[in-house]
This record gives C-alpha cells, sequence and structure tokens, in this order.
C-alpha cells in the first residue's frame, strides 16, 4: 500500500501544528518522522488516524484520496496506530484486548474465544512477537505490552504501522527487540511510520527520515546522513540573533553543582552525575536536542524533583534538600520552561503574579495581611519597567500574549534580591521582538554580576548569549565549548558524540569575542513571523 | 469611539451624539445578553421559579381533576398561591401588619407579639440560612483551595456532639459557656476536616473519597454514642437523644424572646465577612487561591501546597463544626440523629449556587433559607407538598451549574474567557 499526505495543515487557533506538511510512504518501508516535541509529529499522524480533520491538504492512498473521519475509517483503509501510552484493558487478557471492538461470535452468539487466542498465536508466530494470548496485559512488561498493540494492529489488517515514540518507554535490550520485530515486519511488506526524537535509533531502523520542525518539513534524508546534519536540522536556525554583549568578565563560582543525579521512572536516571558551575557574571548555555534531561535539572535545582546523588550548593551554601522557598529566599531566580504551568496561575491578575513568590514577605505584606496598596504600585512600576502590555494590572495574566507573560514572569524573578537566574526555554513561542527583550535582559543581569543559566535547545538562542557552552545528551554532559565553535561541532555532541577537544569547562578566556559575531550560523529558513507567538 | 471636534452642532457631530447614545443602549443590551455569571444566576433562578411553578400546579389534584377549560385558569390560581405563601412565611406577610395597625396602642402590640409577628418571616429565614452558611463556607472554603469538600455532614456531627456534650455536661456561666460550647464545635469539626486533608497531604488520598466515608464513620458514631446511657443518651430516656443543654449555653436570641433569630445567625455571617477576609486580604488566602488555581506554579513560588491542603480543610471543618453548634445552641437545644438534616450535601447546593465565594454563599444560604421557612405555608395555602420545595432547589442549582442550557434557552452569548461554568467544573480535577 502506498500512502501519500499532500500538504496537510493544522492549526489550533493561532498555531500552526502542521504547515502544509507532504510525505509519501512506500510499502515495505520504515519512515521515520524525526522532531523535537511540538515539532508537530504527533498532531500530523492525529490527523493521518482519523483522530483530528486536517483544516487543508488530503490524504492518498494507492493515488486515491481518502477521508478518516474517525480511527475506525483509518483502520479499514489498513492504519494501525500504536499510541505513546497504550490503549490496552490491564485486566483483560491479551487475547481479550486484541479482539476488543471486533470480537467474533459463534453461532450462538457466544464470544469465539479459540479462533481470537489461534489468531493471536499465529501472527505472534509469523512475526516472532512471541505474546501469550491467555496471560493477563497488568502482569506484562511494558515491552510486551507493546507487541500486544503491535498485534492489535495487525489483526485488523494494518499494512501502515504507526508508531508513536515507541522507545520512550522501553530498555534498551526492549528496543533491540522492537527494532528486530519491526524489520520483520517491513521484510513481510509493511510499511511502519517511525515517530521519535532520538537521533541514533531513527538511524539505525529507518530507510527514510523526515525532519520536522515547527510544523513544517524542514528535509528528507537517508539514514546515512550525519547525525550532526539530523541534529541541526531539528532544532534550526530559522532567525539570526544579535545581542550586543561585552565580553563576560567572570567572577567567583557561584552556583556550583556536582555529580548530581535524578532518579525518573523505571530506573531510568533523566540526569546521571551531572557537575558544572557558574561564575558570577557569566552565561553557562546549556545545549541539547529536548528530553535529554534538561527539563529535570531545573527543577531538581529548584527543589521541585527530589535527587539520588550530588549536592548543588549556592555561594557555598549546600542547598541540595531545600525546599524551593528556601532557594528563592537563597537567592535562586527561576524562569520556567512551562510558564503556563510552572510560571504563572492564569487566572490570577498581572500585579498578583508580580509577587507570586514574595507575597508574604515586606513590604507586600506586614503580618498575615497583604498590603494592596504596596502590591498595586510594584505591579505598575513592574509593568513599566518591563514593558507589559497589559491592559490593567487587574487583568488575568493568563489572557497576555506569551511574550507578556514572560515578561511578568521576568519583572517578577529579576524583582528580588538574586544571585544566580536560571531560564529554561527562556523564548520558547515568543515573538522576535519579545526574544530580543529577554536576551537583552538576561545579559544585562550577566552585567550585573549575576550567574545565569540558560537552558535551551535553540542553537541560536545559545550562540547568542552563552558565555560558555554545555552539551548535555542523555542526562550528562557531552563537552563544554567556548561559543565560537561551529554548530556541526555542537551537532555532534548532541547526539551523544564522545568529547574529543580540550575541555573547556574553567571560565572561558575574557578576550573571547562576542559570541553574535563568532557564530557561523547563516539564516537558512525564513525569518520567524510574529503571529508564530503562543496563543 | 473617538471624541467630536469642538465646534458648533454640525450634521456630524449630531450623527457623533446618535452614536453616542446607540452605544450606551447597544453596551446595556450587550450586557444583558452577554450571559455573564450574575445574569445567568438570576435567569437560572427564574427559569427554576416558572419550572416549580408548573409542578406545582399540574402536581394539584384541584387542577388535574377540573374541567379542560379552566385548567390553565386553575393551574395559575395554585402557583400564585404556592409562591405567595412561600413569600409571606420567608420574607414578608401583609397580614401581620394590618394586625399591628388594628391594635389600640403601639406599645400594648409590640407587647402581645403583634411586632415580632411581622418579623418572624424574616427571622425564620435567617434561623434556616444560619447552619446553610455556614456549611456552605465550609464547601466554598476548601473549593478556592482547588478541594471538594463532601464532608459537611461529618463535620456538622463533629461540632454538634462537641457542642451538646459541653452544653449538658459542664457547668458554668452565662456567655462563657456559650463561648465554650462554640469553640468546643469549631474544634469538633476541625479535626474531622484535618484528618481529610492530612491523609491527602501526606498520602495523596482523594479528598472527596475520604470525607464521603467520614460522613459514614462520624453517622455511626454519633448513632454508638447515642445508644448508651454511659455516653451521650440522655438518662432514662429510651430514645437515642441527648439530655437538653444548660440554658446557659443557648445562643442568646436577637430580636425578643418570640422570635428564634440568634446569635448564631451573627456568627455566621462573621465567618462569611472572615472568610471572603482570608481569602482576599491575607498571606494565607492568597496562597490557598494560588494552589487552587494552580498548584503547580504556586510549588514552583515556593508555597507549600500540602500544607494549604491541611489548613483550609481544618478551618472548612471547623466551619461546618459551627454550624452543628448553631443547631444545637441556637435551636434543638439537644442532639439526636435527625439533627444534622441534610445539610452536609445542601452545603454543596449552597455553595454551588454561591459560585464558591463567601458573599455567594450568604446570599445562596439566605435564598435556601427562606424557600426552607416558606413550605410549610406553601403546604398550608396552596396544599403544595413541601418537597416542591427541594425540588426547586435542586432546579436552581442544575440550570446555575448548566449555563450553556441558561444561554440556550435566553439565547445569549457565551461570555468571553472565564465562563460561569468554570466555578464548578474544576473542583475534581484536584
Amino acid at each position: 500500500m502506498e500512502l501519500e499526505l499532500r500538504s496537510i495543515t493544522k492549526r489550533f487557533g493561532p498555531l500552526v501544528a502542521n504547515d502544509g506538511i507532504s510525505l509519501s510512504v512506500a510499502p515495505g518501508q520504515v519512515h521515520a518522522l524525526l522532531g523535537e516535541n511540538g515539532a508537530g509529529k504527533t498532531t500530523l499522524m492525529n490527523v493521518l488516524y482519523g483522530l483530528m480533520q486536517p483544516d487543508e491538504g488530503e490524504i492518498l492512498i494507492d493515488g486515491r484520496q481518502a477521508r478518516f473521519h474517525s480511527p475506525k475509517d483509518a483502520i479499514a483503509a489498513g492504519i494501525g496506530m500504536v499510541h505513546q501510552h497504550f490503549m490496552l484493558v490491564p485486566v483483560f487478557t491479551v487475547a481479550e484486548n486484541v479482539t476488543l471492538g471486533i470480537e467474533q461470535a459463534d453461532r450462538v452468539g457466544l464470544l469465539d474465544r479459540r479462533r481470537t487466542r489461534r489468531e493471536v498465536a499465529g501472527l505472534s508466530h509469523r512475526y516472532g512477537l512471541d505474546v501469550n494470548p491467555d496471560a493477563l496485559v497488568e502482569h506484562l512488561p511494558v515491552g510486551i505490552q507493546q507487541r500486544v498493540e503491535i498485534v492489535k494492529a495487525l489483526v485488523r489488517q494494518a499494512n501502515v504501522l504507526i508508531l508513536d515514540e515507541p522507545t520512550a518507554v522501553l530498555t534498551p535490550a526492549e528496543t533491540e527487540e522492537l527494532f528486530r520485530i519491526v524489520r520483520q515486519l517491513r521484510d513481510g511488506g509493511t510499511s511502519v511510520i517511525f515517530i521519535s526524537h532520538k537521533l541514533r535509533e531513527v538511524q539505525s531502523i529507518a530507510d527514510t527520515i523526515t525532519v520536522l520542525r515547527r510544523g513544517k518539513v524542514v528535509g528528507e534524508r537517508p539514514p546515512t546522513a550525519t547525525a550532526e546534519e539530523l541534529a541541526s536540522l531539528m532544532v534550526g536556525r530559522d532567525v539570526q540573533l544579535r545581542v550586543d554583549k561585552k565580553p563576560a568578565t567572570p567572577g567567583e563560582v557561584v552556583l556550583s553543582v556536582a555529580g548530581l543525579t535524578v532518579p525518573g521512572e523505571g530506573g531510568s536516571k533523566p540526569v546521571d552525575g551531572l557537575s558544572f558551575d557558574v561564575r558570577a557574571g557569566e552565561i553557562l548555555g546549556i545545549a541539547g536536542v529536548q528530553g535529554n534531561g534538561q527539563t529535570e535539572l531545573c527543577e531538581a535545582l529548584m527543589g521541585l524533583l527530589p535527587t539520588a546523588g550530588g549536592t548543588i550548593t549556592l555561594n557555598g551554601r549546600d542547598l541540595t534538600h531545600a525546599t524551593p522557598r528556601t532557594r528563592i529566599r537563597a537567592g535562586v531566580a527561576y524562569v520556567p520552561e512551562d510558564r503556563t504551568e510552572d510560571g504563572l496561575v492564569s487566572s490570577f491578575s498581572v500585579s498578583e503574579n508580580l509577587i507570586l513568590d514574595q507575597y508574604d514577605r515586606p513590604p507586600f505584606a506586614s503580618g498575615v495581611n497583604l498590603n494592596l496598596a504596596v502590591i498595586a504600585k510594584n505591579a505598575e512600576e513592574r509593568i513599566a519597567e518591563f514593558d507589559v502590555r497589559t491592559p490593567s494590572p487587574a487583568t488575568p495574566a493568563g489572557s497576555l500574549s506569551g511574550g507578556n507573560q514572560q515578561k511578568v514572569i521576568l519583572a517578577r524573578e529579576l524583582g528580588h534580591e538574586h544571585k544566580v537566574l536560571i531560564a529554561s526555554q527562556p523564548t520558547r513561542g515568543l515573538d522576535v521582538g519579545s526574544i530580543e527583550f529577554v536576551h537583552r535582559r538576561i545579559v544585562e543581569q550577566r552585567d550585573h554580576g549575576v550567574a545565569v543559566l540558560i537552558v535551551s535547545s535553540e542553537l541560536d538562542e545559545i550562540y547568542a548569549l552563552a558565555d560558555r557552552i554545555a552539551v548535555m545528551y542523555e542526562g550528562k554532559i557531552t563537552g563544554f565549548r567556548d561559543p565560537g565553535v561551529p554548530a556541526a561541532e555542537l551537532g555532534r555532541l548532541m547526539a551523544g558524540g564522545a568529547d574529543t577537544a580540550p575541555a573547556a569547562d574553567t571560565a572561558q578566556p575574557a578576550d573571547a569575542s562576542p559570541a553574535a559575531d563568532a557564530s557561523p550560523i547563516t539564516g537558512t529558513g525564513t525569518p520567524e513571523p510574529a503571529a508564530q507567538e503562543e496563543s | 469611539m473617538s471624541t467630536p471636534p469642538a465646534s458648533p452642532p454640525t450634521a456630524a457631530e449630531e450623527d457623533a451624539k446618535q452614536s453616542q447614545r446607540r452605544t450606551f443602549g447597544i453596551i446595556l443590551r450587550e450586557s444583558v445578553l452577554e450571559g455573564n455569571t450574575v445574569t445567568v444566576t438570576v435567569l437560572a433562578l427564574a427559569l427554576a421559579m416558572v419550572a416549580g411553578g408548573l409542578l406545582a400546579a399540574f402536581t394539584n389534584t384541584a387542577v388535574l381533576h377540573a374541567p379542560a377549560g379552566s385548567v390553565p385558569g386553575k393551574a395559575w390560581d395554585v402557583a400564585s398561591a404556592t409562591y405567595v405563601a412561600l413569600f409571606e412565611g420567608s420574607v414578608f406577610n401583609p397580614h401581620t401588619v394590618a394586625a399591628l395597625f388594628q391594635q389600640a396602642s403601639i406599645s400594648t402590640a409590640i407587647h402581645d407579639g403583634y411586632l415580632s409577628a411581622v418579623f418572624q418571616p424574616l427571622s425564620e429565614t435567617a434561623v434556616g440560612a444560619t447552619p446553610l452558611i455556614l456549611t456552605g463556607l465550609a464547601v466554598a472554603l476548601p473549593y478556592q483551595a482547588g478541594m471538594f469538600n463532601i464532608g459537611g455532614q461529618s463535620q456538622f456531627i463533629g461540632g454538634a456532639i462537641m457542642a451538646a456534650w459541653l452544653g449538658y455536661d459542664v457547668s458554668m456561666p452565662f456567655f462563657v459557656h456559650v463561648v465554650v460550647c462554640v469553640l468546643g464545635a469549631f474544634a469538633g469539626g476541625a479535626v474531622l476536616g484535618w484528618v481529610a486533608g492530612d491523609l491527602k497531604a501526606r498520602t495523596g488520598a482523594h479528598e472527596v473519597i475520604t470525607t464521603i466515608m467520614l460522613n459514614y464513620v462520624m453517622l455511626y458514631f454519633l448513632a454508638y454514642l447515642l445508644s448508651s446511657h454511659s455516653l451521650l443518651q440522655a438518662p432514662g430516656s429510651p430514645n437515642p437523644i441527648t439530655p437538653l443543654i444548660a440554658s446557659n449555653a443557648h445562643l442568646p436570641l436577637i430580636a425578643g424572646s418570640n422570635l428564634r433569630i440568634n446569635a448564631g445567625f451573627l456568627i455566621a455571617i462573621a465567618c462569611a465577612i472572615a472568610a471572603w477576609w482570608l481569602l482576599n486580604r491575607t498571606t494565607t488566602g492568597f496562597e490557598f487561591r494560588s494552589v487552587g488555581a494552580n498548584p503547580s506554579a504556586a510549588r514552583v513560588a515556593g508555597i507549600k501546597v500540602e500544607r494549604s491542603w491541611v489548613l483550609v480543610m481544618l478551618i472548612a471543618g471547623g466551619l461546618a463544626g459551627l454550624a452543628g453548634s448553631s443547631v444545637i445552641q441556637g435551636t434543638d437545644f439537644t442532639l439526636n440523629p435527625q439533627s444534622y438534616g441534610t445539610y452536609g450535601i445542601d452545603a454543596i447546593t449552597v455553595a454551588l449556587l454561591g459560585r464558591g465565594k463567601p458573599g455567594g454563599v450568604v446570599w445562596a444560604g439566605l435564598l435556601f433559607g427562606a424557600l426552607h421557612a416558606g413550605s410549610p405555608g406553601m403546604q398550608n395555602a396552596a396544599s403544595t407538598p413541601v418537597q416542591i420545595v427541594q425540588v426547586l432547589q435542586a432546579l436552581i442549582v442544575l440550570f446555575v451549574i448548566a449555563p450553556p442550557l441558561v444561554r440556550a434557552i435566553f439565547r445569549l452569548r457565551a461570555v468571553r474567557a472565564e465562563g460561569a461554568g468554570k466555578s464548578i467544573s474544576g473542583g475534581w480535577s484536584a
């Protein structure tokens, strides 16, 4: 079966999740969709599987146009999908799960269990899936549950199998098993669409790789393409950012992280023995493809995740087990990655959000009483200082644009006394104007002697801001570099390449040229329109 | 719109004035049509009244057996008589005023209780509203912190046990005794609220489940206490009932000996004001509201989310305990298995109607108190069964919590941003 998508466009309000995506999947091929979180991979597959209707574009099967109003239509057309989160009934057996919704009845109307079991056993044998039809799903390990999902699709005669981030929940050994099964399916003539953001896996399993970024196809490459090339395609280099910035004058070490380990689900370690120092008056940029432990690192630094080992010290004070409040009071300013979820209370007014972590301290409170007049005055000052475009200080913060929400967070975090600024993806989803504003403020902080840690998956941002670059891959830092490093070298490190260059993990020399000038990147993509700002 | 230039009245300026007038009219119409929360609530009340009237009329035998032609007239008579009786029983009865002025002099009228009779409906409304306001606050306050307190009943019982026990078993001078009983009731309810809050904070047990289960625990604990003479059962009584509390422990009457309105009503109003102050003017309230609106942002900002859960449930339990005190010390003076009535469930209704805000809870409590106060008269005057009042209550809340339904009926536009439904929808996600 030949599958083709033609200029699929899907919008969610002002956000364009899929922007004219075209893709064709040949029979008996493993076609990988590579892209960061939020690049539009899952949306595209939901469109293909009939869970969402595209706003524009069409789906062609063997050259004929197909319309999927629901997954039922997609299944009838021979498309199967294994979701990232399995859709299985834990208390049912494998056979029962497989036949759920397509139960076969015998002549007297009872469930034909024998036939189902036979079918499952047959398929299982043919593709080397090795699943027991009578096992209860809740007793099966995750890797086997995934195979049950695959059997489910195969029983429904799927010719195209979509695997959405299939390795996210698997151990390395289970991943190897999955790859074996995928190859066997491919050799049997089934097409597989393999969604992932993991370069290595995609390279080892795919016949064709399509890279998505911000809802667009940015390139199609054979699996022989280098990891560096794929990485730089994924993170992109859309806008050329220039920040006027004097050479850094690093001082004493302010934030020191040593051997930090954060435990994850099922024995994984999203942050695995990470060490770095940030000095006063310098910006350390942590680069890397998203999902390599950056989120967990920031949350552990703020005391939002428990740590399994290592220390976090601020000016010599051990904060490893301190509460978030203690860290804030000790002088940590934090701009979280997810601003609507972690940074703001959307239903609160701008002025309330501006005191969200200072509400119980003078001058905003005396005893238990809130000083409304002081809070209002603070709001007016901050709004003016940070140029927050809001109808009034009483406007709910959730109704502001993304850029203005971020300004509110910056105004709050930079408003209280702080020695270190941790900013995670500080300009994600912002328009160019807001990006400039945020970058200027961050550099200003550095010049005032604040130790700044920037975590960003945007290479341009790292180049524009960082005085030193650390690259993170699978919970570890694969190398420290100066901002003059070529993008290809960073790409290699982001793909897990070994650190061969001399370490630059001491403070960079004072004579380093400004990052923007040294940056080797040139705009190959189109400049980002302001309309792309988050809703 | 732009201001017209300052020049002699020109055609253009006339137009501008015209459009200004039009704009005002449009604004007024839009403010009604937009279907904001107040409009929706008022319309929901109206709809429920209409539905209730129809129900009263068409369950009435006089209407059902009337000849076909006279059905609409008879139905109207029954429905209007029902609502008139409801109003006279809960707010104001013109006959009592007439009786007042037929007396020889005002002083004898007051002495003979004619003046009290004028205010009796309002007094009954206030008495009925008191426990509803207090238990309503016990739901509304946790609601602001993102929790759903279904345990009004158990907390009420906890407070009532303390009020009754301290009321009859201890001897103290007047006022001191009242205060001791009231504080005891607060503590009795607070303990139960704290248990639910602490369970959630420590183990993540959902407060909806734990509070519902605590309701059963307290229900049977009370039955046990009332079943033994060595515990709370009145000596010599075969019935599950406590002894009468000492008169020193009665909540003082505040409008003369003929009216039942007592200090409990003042306590309820004071609690509502305190709850408003707590939520909107204090750091603790700021924590509650942040935790309720976005717990993860609150946590990132250094707020101790678990501490807020425990504290808000403790206060809420105490408020429900005070409702127990208002019943035991204000009207019943003894505790029996009927004392807790349906306050636990009514509290949720009151809090929903009041949109989880202290001020709203007071209005909702007064409305439901009025419906309770007026229902006996309704049964006498129009032979409408008192259960109609419960149906009416249910209908009001049904319409209020389903704003899209009301908007659809009246063809209103949906409100921007935070709709009327928001106050309800969030509660269960915590």
